[in-house]
Order: structure tokens, then C-alpha cells, then sequence
């Protein structure tokens, strides 16, 4: 066993999930395969969307697949920065609109 | 100023072999490329997996292209370069060794002669050579051009002119269509003379649409990942090229990088190996196979030695053939052989392929 969590040769074996349920792994794949091909939205900008939501769910496996898609893609630095920030702004937008309630709260108890 | 987190970039300024590194020699880069996770059976040798589908021994299909590489100098001393070309390279073909190229390519069944190096431009009996050969009245004729070889020095201005005289399809790397990632790959101040150079080539007439005279770009990527869909790509090139530059090209073509001699050395050196031979094997397709271009090619060194491809040629693996030298040519005799392969042959096996002519899947 690894001494640590997270271990950047296990991406390669992502794979090999299906070995212990294969219906399911391969169900999955199939999915996942499916998501990504090009539809109304380009295989391009899916590869940004993904690149955002991996800094979101702050999965390291999804960073570096979606940064190296993203340069296999011919996706400038720049692009993914901004997804990234997209992301970001999001994830602090959903933050502070609790602000709101916490102000509602604050005036609800206040007299 | 908090230092970057990224890595400081080192020009390249000089070969492997004028650096003495080791990986100059071919026998420590076959070493590499039989052994580590090869050799612990971690990933299944290239032989073993053509032989799944009845491809081994690998052997040629008809030959289509002559490629000769006419030196190993060129002006640029690119990252990536499988050749290991660069200014300090004085490997150059002589003109008896032309000649003798010229008797095989009166005679050959081969379409198409393609020309390669370093910068073949910069082979002093380069013109003469061009002017031969476009008698031999072949159906394509190729010259691989790094295209800053045009704005290099004066007495290669007139080269667009020269292309279009003798009707030369012209084949040019260009990395990317952004100033950042083409001079990172291939140096400083590149890209503007790259986009000067084909710019040169569409007043000629060379990549306007409708127009013979050919002109394609080759994109390989700028570090350690494969090239992306083809078509896509050059969807993109054509719409930024054209969009900032005003400039047009016929057909880009997507070169997967070989671990060969300098990307090799950059694999190694960024601790990529690994995860790029894997990500090579995992995008191992088998219906490439029967068009690698091992398959319709035959690669001329400077010396005239004859080699399956120019990646063989570089780490000196010769045609498995009684025939090994261009002073012995026989067509007959040479497509009755066996392909020479190791592991850096899945680079041309995966996703769609790669060629010099791009993907042949």
C-alpha cells in the first residue's frame, strides 16, 4: 500500500475498477465515453467545463486528465485559467449568496 | 518578487551530441526503450502487441515515398527534435550521394520524394539537388521546410520563389498558432518569422484555397501529451491563422513526438517517461497498424544508408535487408524485408496514428 492518499500512477488504473464490477465500471465508462463526445456543446468546450468542475471538486486525478486534454486540445493556458476562475467564482458565489440568509436571519432575530 | 512555481525555461542552444550527453548515442536510447517498464512487463513490448493481430514480423505494403534526409544541420535547435539537428550537426549529404539518389528516384515506383533534415535548405547542393529532381518528373514533391530557414539570412529570401519554380509542395512544422507555445518549443522570436515565412508562401500562391501549389503544416505538441483530433485542430490553426494573420494552408497535418534523442532526453529530464509510454501504449490502435509509414517508405540518410523510417534512421537501426546502402538500391529486393521495430513505434500507432504525411487511421 501507498503511504499516501492519493498516488499519480492510479489514474492509469482507473481503468481497472470495472474488475470488481464490471455491469457497474462498464456502465460507467460507457456514460462517461458518451459525455465527452461532441454534441450541441464541441468536445473542446466540455474539456473546459470538466477542467473547471475538477479544481471545484478538487479531485488531483481530474486536474492533471483535464490539463493534459486541454493541451492535447490545442486549449491555450490562458482558456484554462479563466475555466478555472469560472470555477472559483462559483464555488465563492455559492458561499456568500448564504450571506443572504445569514442576513435574514440577523434581521428575523433582531429588533 | 515571490519566485514563479514554473519552470524556468533553458533554450537549447546546442545538440545532444556536441553536449556529449549519452542519449547521443543510439545504443543507451534503445537500451531505454527496451527496458524499464518493458522489461518488468508493466507494459507489453510493441512486438508482442502487433503480433495480437498478425503483424509480426511487420512487413511493407507497397512503396509510395522516398524520403531523404539530405543533413542533420538546421538553424534551429528545436526541444522536441528526434534528429537532433541543429546548427552544430555536420552531417551533410555530398553531391555524389545525391547522385546516386537521383538514379533511384529516375527509377523508382515511388509518387512521392520527400525531403527532409535538419533544414534541407541549408545543404550547400540543396538547389541543385531540387532542380535534378523535379526532372525526374515524380507526382509530389516534398521539401520539409522549418519555414524560419526563409528569413534566416538574405540568400535564402528568394526560397518561396525557388518552391514555386519547381512546383515543390512545401510541408512546414508549426507548433501552435500562438506566439508563446511556438517560441517555447522551437525558440525565441520563431514565431514571428515562421508567420512572415508563410506569409511569403501565400503571395506566391502557395496554400490559397484552390491553388496546386501545396502548402501543409505539421503540428506536434509542445511537450509531453499526444496531438489531439486531427481535423479539429486544424479547424482551429485555420480559423487563428487566418483571423490574426490573414494567412491560408491547405491541410495540417497531427505528428505524435517519438521518444527519440531530444524529446527523449526531455522526457526523461521533466520525469515524464513513464506516463507518456503509457499514455502511447494506452492509445495503441490496432487498425494503424497495416498504414504505418514504415510501411510505404523508405528513409535515405545523409550517408546514404537505408533505413524503415526517418526514426529508425536516427537511432541507426538500418533496413533489415541485403540491401543497406543507396549504392546497392534495389526496389524489389528492399520491399522483400522485414520492418525494424521497438517501443518508440507505438508513437505512430496511437489514436489515429502518425506519419509524415499525419494520421493514416
Amino acid at each position: 500500500m501507498a503511504n499516501s492518499y492519493y498516488d499519480p500512477a492510479d489514474l492509469r488504473k482507473f481503468g481497472k475498477i470495472t474488475e470488481w464490477s464490471e455491469e457497474l465500471g462498464t456502465k460507467f465508462f460507457d456514460y462517461y465515453g458518451k459525455v465527452f463526445e461532441e454534441g450541441a456543446l464541441s468536445a473542446r468546450e466540455k474539456s473546459l467545463i470538466a477542467l473547471a468542475v475538477s479544481h471545484v471538486v478538487k479531485c488531483p486525478y481530474c486536474i492533471d486528465a483535464y490539463t493534459k486534454d486541454g493541451l492535447q486540445r490545442g486549449i491555450t493556458k490562458e482558456e484554462m485559467m479563466e475555466s478555472v476562475h469560472v470555477g472559483a467564482a462559483i464555488e465563492s458565489g455559492a458561499t456568500l449568496v448564504h450571506g443572504v440568509q445569514m442576513m435574514n436571519k440577523y434581521n428575523k432575530l433582531s429588533m | 518578487m515571490e519566485k514563479s512555481i514554473l519552470p524556468k525555461k533553458r533554450p537549447l542552444q546546442k545538440s545532444l551530441k556536441a553536449r556529449d550527453n549519452e542519449l547521443a548515442g543510439t545504443n543507451k536510447q534503445l537500451q531505454i526503450l527496451d527496458g524499464g517498464i518493458f522489461a518488468d512487463g508493466e507494459l507489453p513490448y510493441f512486438k508482442d502487441k502487433i503480433s495480437e493481430i498478425g503483424h509480426f514480423p511487420l512487413r511493407p505494403n507497397k512503396l509510395e515515398i522516398l524520403q531523404i534526409n539530405v543533413g542533420y544541420m538546421c538553424n534551429q535547435v528545436c526541444e522536441h527534435c528526434h534528429v537532433d539537428a541543429g546548427p552544430d550537426r555536420k552531417e551533410i549529404m555530398t553531391r555524389e550521394t545525391m547522385q546516386q539518389c537521383l538514379e533511384v528516384i529516375k527509377n523508382t515506383g515511388a509518387h512521392t520524394l520527400d525531403l527532409t533534415g535538419g533544414a534541407p535548405e541549408m545543404n550547400p547542393d540543396f538547389r541543385w539537388f531540387v532542380e535534378e529532381a523535379a526532372k525526374a518528373g515524380i507526382k509530389d514533391f516534398i521539401v520539409r521546410s522549418n519555414l524560419t530557414i526563409i528569413r534566416a539570412n538574405k540568400k535564402y529570401y528568394d526560397l518561396p520563389d525557388f518552391f514555386k519554380k519547381h512546383n515543390v509542395h512545401v510541408i512546414s512544422s508549426m507548433p501552435h498558432y500562438t506566439r508563446g507555445k511556438t517560441d517555447k518549443q522551437r525558440g525565441d522570436g520563431v514565431f514571428d518569422k515562421s508567420i512572415k515565412a508563410l506569409q511569403e508562401l501565400n503571395a506566391r500562391g502557395y496554400g490559397m484555397p484552390g491553388s496546386d501549389l501545396r502548402l501543409d503544416l505539421v503540428y506536434n505538441p509542445s511537450g509531453a501529451y499526444l496531438p489531439g483530433d486531427q481535423a479539429a485542430m486544424e479547424k482551429d490553426f485555420k480559423k487563428a491563422l487566418d483571423e490574426d494573420f490573414g494567412i491560408q494552408f491547405h491541410n495540417l497535418f497531427a505528428i505524435t513526438n517519438l521518444p527519440i534523442a531530444r524529446f527523449l532526453d526531455y522526457l526523461i529530464a521533466s520525469e515524464n517517461y513513464e506516463d507518456y509510454m503509457y499514455a502511447l501504449v494506452e492509445a495503441y490502435n490496432p487498425a494503424a497498424v497495416a498504414n504505418v509509414m514504415c510501411t510505404n517508405t523508405i528513409s535515405i540518410s545523409w550517408d546514404g544508408w537505408l533505413y524503415d523510417c526517418d526514426f529508425n534512421q536516427m537511432l541507426d537501426l538500418k533496413v533489415a535487408s541485403k540491401v543497406k546502402h543507396i549504392s546497392e538500391y534495389n526496389e524489389d529486393l528492399l520491399n522483400d524485408r522485414n520492418i525494424i521495430i521497438s517501443q518508440h513505434c507505438y508513437g505512430c500507432t496511437a489514436g489515429a496514428g502518425s506519419s509524415c504525411q499525419g494520421t493514416v487511421a
